[in-house]
């Protein structure tokens, strides 16, 4: 056990990498899903002991040498309370989709790639986990693209519904690439600075270079610059913020339900946590946000990201397409909360990692089930379904409330934090942007909540509840989402310990 | 002109870098498309193996016993860049897979048909 | 025995249970409806049982659970807030009884649905006002918009949702965009070591005393948080943010009678006045003369609303109107700011509702018995429906203010609070418009309502409905407006319990 219990930063990565393997080779006919469901389960348990871990420790760090090697030279996993948060999430939610994903993938992906579908699946969740729990920036760039390689297998595997789920996964494959190796350029000036890939070192080693910058003969000071520009233009694209948004939506849209529920609640989320991480811990908050002013610019992108993604939501009739310009504004949420860069303002962001991947990935399971049943997600394919899928619509518009931010639900816990943290920086605009984009949404959500149970059916066919595997991961999702709503106490005190590690406050 | 000539290796990998981009941005052929991009991800890895050389710097080889410390060029991004081409080769692989996939659903392999005929099917 | 605290416990959950029985029993009528009517008694006696712990002063307060760190919904019983509770829960008595009747009547569908939202909105409104900070305050508003507007869009027509749309649009824009702000600025102004708020608790005196002391904050700020508050309490119907009122008027008699001249306006009021009074502070409002201009909207609101409801033709929309007015009235008698005015304000929360409620109740009933909706086809239709339309002058007449009526006490303590004030602060243009507005619009309101009672008494019946005869609607109908007419008549002669917590309210805002 104690075994085990030291090698967890590692085990928590290897373990759906081999697993993922062997369900390629066999696992065929439902073995893929029972392999998948087991990995995941494990995944969830092995995070949860890692945050208890991590948040009984003193400095609120666990450092893991992979082989041993001391860092700089060998790979170093280190987790601390924020990537545990984002591992937790990531975790959690992969396993309760996994529990979900039997009989909707099995509906819609051909029963002979199943075991393939389930080993990507694993190698998606390894990237996604990988690139949280890493201390290296070059191994984040493999993880990346471990997980990116396998989100677009994963989305083109929806074209046996719609073929344009091919065309989408082209076109996010492109996108997705050109954004990894702007990350890949920009790791590359910062080794050319430091000559370090080690996130921590590559922090330390940065110091004394900043503190010459100031003097008659900088060093390194362009190099520096552009690496981070290049990092930070990467990571955008991966994070779908606006304006690099255009991936995002037709990719969320034609993917089997089941993989728009995991990219939607999982996959944006470990972009915005690199994105945090590089800007806080890598090139560190004096540089980005006090010296070249990035924080100014990501304000402008994540209000535009607000106004402009829940404005294209409101004009959608694809409902799941929809959901995900609805994403791109809450992405705008995410991204605004750490650019504000003070407590009550990165607290905001963790809380909203974890109460929007609980809402959204909530919405689109239910969604799925529509997908099941009815065989279709445009608006004319929901009208009237809240007196035939009661349970499904429900849940579906108890997400969109959270989605809203009605109060008591965790979607308002969210923007409690993040107005207060535009108005505690004086940003009243930004507050305002923020109320504004709660209106739009209650807009793009009430026009299908009004289609669902007030829409009339002309073709009386019977539709039936959705199985019991199905609806029990929908509730777990959307039951969490109002839970933490009413009591945040879980929430506010991870995301109070990521942002005070991240402000370096002692605990 | 002297920033051009000291920086000469940075030049070539932007001007590989932007070919590349070019094609991605303006080709509609997804083929041509993919083809950029490899190029797009070569200007890249010339780049991490131009910031290894060292002027004089031989090959990291251990010389024989006793002999004179020599100056070799920086080795690990000549070993990260392995890694890039095994992860630029997956790509490739994919997408081509992907775009086969394409032929075989829309019968053409250009951005531009595969957009009208979505369009006229009202997508 | 129970105490106080948990009464009001009590008075928040037995709407709830409720709520689970209606929706369980949506398959026997009569046992639904018998839950309905059960849950309002009980409500109804709850919080009246409180009645006597507030008059002693007693400090009755507890707290649910801490939603955030520092933000728990709490509750405390105060006299304010006893005088909403008391109306909301006694008029869903008569209003239960009426519904039956009225939902029978017209053979409306989703019935159940309908009797599951009644005490959900009741146990928001019991929420409003019971709420100690201005967070559960919020929520508790948000909950009220969100429980109503199935009863809004009942009846699921085109017509109805184009209606509903207004009515969440309205409500929910205006308290997301304002009152949400102003919420979270006073949640950020009332952290670190030397905060500029006190608290987000509501406090005698308001929340501002120190900060305005100590220089620490801005007396701008505090105008513009109030303007934002106003403009934020939708429900208060203010202009220009009152289109929802009418709009409103698709629902079900039922709905628009008890939530819209009772729970959901009362409750916008009751916010104005709240805030006016423990978070902002009367005697710091009148200091800095934070509220003219409220002043000013408030009589051009009731000038505006009752020119309007003059020339409605449809007899729910000229009520709806009517409330517009009546409810800057209450508005209106906050923005003196006087002590006096804040126990006439509050005393009209009361006198409106009783007056009100008989009004829309007779109109569902005419609606009911003759599908008649519109003011000019209600010729001689007094002697077919005497009990209806007797109660319907006398909600009339207390809305124009005429003695024996509740709505004369209400008008004769809002004209002592402007003399008041006169006397405090000298005489000056304001006391004037107030009173121009007091008589303009009395007789406006009697130039609206007196016809009605003229054509339905004294102008004979038209050929038409010859052919069509009918008598008065279902009795439970007449038996709930003929006690909310009675109650109009009893509150004039025996108002103390409403008088004496108005008196309570006007000390905490001395």
């Amino acid at each position: 056990m104690e075994l085990i219990r030291h090698n967890l930063p590692a085990l928590i990565v290897v373990t759906p990498l081999v697993m993922g393997l062997l369900t390629s080779i066999i696992g065929r006919r439902g073995l893929g899903w029972w392999m998948a469901m087991g990995t995941t389960a494990a995944g969830l348990a092995m995070s949860v002991q890692l945050l208890v871990d991590v948040l009984s420790q003193g400095d609120r760090t666990l450092e893991y040498l992979m082989g041993n090697w001391p860092v700089p030279f060998g790979i170093g996993y280190s987790v601390d309370p924020l990537n545990a948060t984002v591992l937790l999430i990531v975790s959690l939610l992969s396993a309760v989709i996994t529990l979900y994903a039997r009989k909707s993938v099995a509906s819609e992906v051909p029963a002979g790639k199943l075991n393939f579908f389930y080993a990507l699946w694993l190698f998606c969740i390894t990237g996604l986990l990988g690139i949280t729990i890493t201390g290296d920036a070059f191994n984040l760039y493999v993880l990346l693209e471990i997980s990116s390689l396998s989100t677009y297998t994963l989305v083109a595997l929806g074209k046996d519904r719609n073929r344009r789920a091919l065309t989408s996964a082209v076109n996010y494959l492109v996108l997705g690439s050109i954004g990894a190796c702007f990350y890949l350029v920009g790791v590359a000036y910062l080794y050319m600075a430091t000559g370090s890939l080690n996130i921590a070192d590559i922090a330390e080693r940065l110091q004394p270079i900043y503190a010459s910058w100031g003097t008659d003969e900088p060093v390194y000071q362009k190099t520096v610059i552009t690496g981070f520009a290049f990092m930070a233009v990467g990571l955008s694209l991966k994070l779908a913020l606006f304006p690099l948004h255009g991936w995002l939506p037709n990719a969320y849209t034609y993917a089997p339900s089941s993989v728009s529920a995991l990219l939607a609640s999982t996959a944006t989320k470990v972009g915005a946590y690199a994105f945090i991480r590089v800007i806080f811990t890598l090139v560190g908050v004096g540089f980005a946000f006090g010296r070249l002013h990035t924080d100014v610019a990501l304000m402008v992108c994540s209000g535009a990201a607000i106004l402009v993604g829940s404005w294209l939501a409101i004009r959608q009739t694809n409902v799941k397409k929809l959901l995900a310009y609805s994403s791109i504004a809450q992405i705008g949420y995410i991204a605004l909360g750490f650019a504000l860069a003070n407590r009550d303002g990165i607290t905001a962001s963790v809380i909203h990692l974890f109460n929007h991947a609980l809402t959204k990935g909530g919405m689109f399971l239910a969604l799925g089930i529509v997908m099941y049943r009815v065989g279709g997600t445009r608006l004319s394919d929901l009208r009237g379904l809240g007196r035939k899928l009661p349970i499904t619509m429900g849940a579906f518009t108890a997400g969109g409330l959270g989605l809203i931010g009605v109060p008591l639900t965790s979607g308002f816990i969210s923007k409690w934090y993040l107005v207060s943290a535009c108005l505690e920086r004086g940003r009243y605009e930004l507050a305002g942007v923020v109320l504004v984009g709660s209106v739009l949404a209650l807009v793009y959500v009430w026009r299908v909540v009004e289609t669902i149970y007030f829409g009339k059916r002309e073709d009386e066919v019977t539709v039936r509840e959705a199985p019991a595997s199905m609806l029990v991961p929908t509730l777990i999702l959307v039951g969490a989402s109002i839970y933490f709503g009413v009591d945040s106490s879980f929430t506010t005190h991870i995301a109070g310990e990521a942002a005070d590690f991240l402000l370096k406050v002692k605990p | 002109m002297q920033i051009v000539l000291d920086y000469y290796n940075y030049w070539a990998c932007i001007l590989i870098m932007m070919i590349g981009f070019y094609g991605i941005m303006a080709k509609s052929n997804l083929v041509k498309k993919v083809i950029s991009l490899a190029i797009f991800q070569t200007g890249i890895l010339v780049f991490y193996i131009s910031t290894g050389k060292i002027d004089g710097g031989t090959g990291p080889v251990r010389v024989a016993e006793g002999a004179a410390e020599a100056v070799y060029s920086n080795p690990l991004p000549h070993a990260l860049m392995l890694t890039a081409i095994v992860v630029g080769v997956s790509t490739m692989a994919v997408a081509l897979a992907i775009i086969v996939n394409i032929r075989q659903a829309y019968g053409t392999i250009d951005e531009l048909d595969i957009e009208t005929m979505e369009h006229e099917r009202g997508e | 025995m129970t105490t106080p605290e948990q009464l009001a416990m009590l008075a928040l959950g037995v709407p709830l249970i409720g709520f689970v029985l209606v929706a369980m029993s949506g398959r026997v009528p009569n046992v639904r409806e018998a839950f309905t009517l059960l849950t309002a008694l009980v409500t109804f006696a709850c919080v009246a049982g409180l009645y006597p712990a507030v008059m002693r002063g007693e400090e009755v307060r507890f707290a649910l659970l801490e939603v955030m760190p520092g933000v728990p919904l709490s509750f405390r019983v105060e006299p304010l807030g006893m005088v909403y509770a008391l109306v909301a829960t006694l008029l869903w008595i008569p209003n239960s009884l009426y519904s039956i009747g009225y939902m029978r009547a017209n053979h409306e569908k989703n019935q159940t649905r309908f009797y599951a939202c009644y005490p959900l909105a009741i146990a928001s409104a019991v929420g409003i006002a019971f709420a100690d900070n201005i967070f559960t305050m919020f929520v508790f508003y948000e909950m009220l918009t969100l429980s109503t507007f199935p009863l809004v869009t009942h009846k699921g027509t085109s017509d109805a949702m184009r209606s509903g749309r207004v009515y969440l649009g309205i409500l929910l824009t205006t308290s997301v965009c304002f009152q949400l702000f102003a919420v979270l600025w006073i949640y950020v102004l009332s952290m670190g070591d030397t905060p500029a708020v006190e608290s987000i608790n509501f406090t005698v005196g308001g929340v501002f005393r120190d900060g305005l002391a100590s220089n620490r904050i801005d007396p701008g700020i505090i105008g513009l948080l109030f303007f934002l508050y106003i403009y934020g309490i939708g429900k208060a119907a203010l202009m220009p943010v009152h289109r929802w009122l009418p709009a409103a008027m698709v629902a079900p008699t039922p709905v628009s009678a008890f939530l819209h001249a009772v729970a959901v306006v009362k409750g916008g009021v009751f916010c104005v006045i709240k805030v006016s009074v423990y978070v902002f502070g009367v005697g710091t409002m009148q200091q800095y003369g934070l509220g003219n201009w409220l002043l000013y909207v408030a009589g051009a609101t009731i000038i505006i609303a009752s020119l309007i409801a003059a020339f409605q033709d449809n007899l729910k929309k000229r009520l709806a109107y009517s409330t517009i007015s009546q409810l800057s009235y209450v508005v209106m008698a906050t923005a003196l700011l006087t002590p006096l005015s804040i126990m006439a304000a509050t005393f009209h929360i009361v006198a409106h509702a009783f007056g009100k409620i008989t009004l829309f109740f007779a109109a569902g009933s005419v609606y009911t018995a003759s599908h008649k909706t519109q003011v000019s086809q209600l010729d001689g239709i007094g002697r077919r429906m005497p009990a209806t339309m007797a109660a319907f002058t006398i909600g009339a007449l207390s809305m124009i203010g005429v003695p024996p009526l509740v709505g004369f006490v209400s008008k004769w303590w809002l004209i002592s609070s402007v003399i008041e004030r006169g006397t405090l602060s000298g005489v000056d243009f304001s006391e004037g418009f107030v009173l121009a507005v007091i008589g303009a619009s009395t007789l406006l309101n009697a130039s609206y309502f007196l016809p009605i009672i003229y054509r339905a008494f004294f102008r004979p019946l038209a050929d038409d409905d010859l052919k069509h005869p009918h008598g008065e609607a279902p009795m439970p109908m007449v038996y709930a407006l003929s006690f909310t007419a009675a109650l109009t008549v009893l509150f004039f002669f025996w108002h103390k319990p409403a008088l004496d917590l108005a008196e309570l309210v006007r000390r905490a805002a001395l």
